[in-house]
């Protein structure tokens, strides 16, 4: 590192501290929410294929006794 | 002897999904994890949400994590990439707040237009050099650190700290501040 750049770094440590902060709380609860959050929602190919099965079943009704049969 | 089969047995049980070994992770690594993000990031309350997006990516992951390896590290190199998307979708002028370091450290000697310049000079670096160039510059961590954190070879942090360094006389030139 030459001395300009030197320069730089000592100006943006001068404006731009290092950080030294803790974290001061549990940030578990969050979590769990972020997570039971997630679970109970419906990934998106799973309104895709619910979507198709639907756009299939417009375009040719006759299949929807065989499907029911099958269910 | 007892705490490394311990905690070998742990990181096994999460591998295999185990939501109370995820939980004992979680709060063994959830300060660590935060104290790096913040440190790219540059903002306590983003920090938190990502801490909490890291360990969201890691519990999604946990299938394809190894045991044999070190969670912290792996913590580490997923944290980095969720503070470094976050810096890619931030819009820089929301993140034009002041720094907060800065006003917990108020100097004098430093006049506020330079020292708000100097942020937006920073602030305008690609993340990808901001990362580097936080880490590096700023928090003067070691160079293998930050390689094994991104997942690149020590010579090309090396390179990418040159060139945030010559971003940043470009940026602080262009607005005037002459370092």
């Amino acid at each position: 590192m030459n001395k300009e750049d030197e320069k730089i770094q000592s100006l943006l440590k001068h404006v731009m501290p290092p950080i030294e902060r803790e974290l001061d709380r549990d940030l578990w609860p969050h979590m769990l929410r972020r997570l039971e959050q997630r679970a109970s929602s419906v990934p998106w190919f799973d309104w895709a294929l619910g979507a198709l099965l639907v756009l299939g079943l417009f375009i040719s009704p006759h299949t929807i006794p065989v499907l029911l049969y099958h269910l | 002897m007892a705490v490394l089969e311990q905690q070998t047995d742990l990181l096994q049980q999460f591998a295999q999904g185990d939501l109370a070994a995820f939980e004992a992770l979680f709060r063994q690594h959830q300060a660590e994890v935060y104290r790096w993000t913040v440190r790219i990031v540059r903002d306590p309350g983003a920090a938190e949400d990502l801490t909490i997006e890291t360990f969201w990516r890691i519990y999604r992951a946990h299938a394809r994590f190894d045991p044999k390896r070190s969670f912290e590290a792996w913590a580490r190199k997923v944290a980095t990439n969720a503070a470094l998307d976050h810096l890619k979708t931030a819009r820089p002028e929301v993140a034009l707040v002041q720094d907060f370091a800065a006003t917990d450290t108020a100097d004098p000697a430093v006049q506020r237009d330079i020292r708000e310049r100097t942020q937006q000079a920073f602030r305008q670096l690609p993340a990808k050099l901001r990362v580097v160039a936080a880490l590096a510059l700023i928090e003067e961590q070691p160079y293998k650190e930050i390689a094994d954190a991104l997942g690149i070879s020590v010579g090309a942090v090396k390179l990418r700290v040159f060139r945030a360094t010559r971003h940043l006389r470009k940026n602080l030139k262009r607005l005037g501040v002459e370092p």
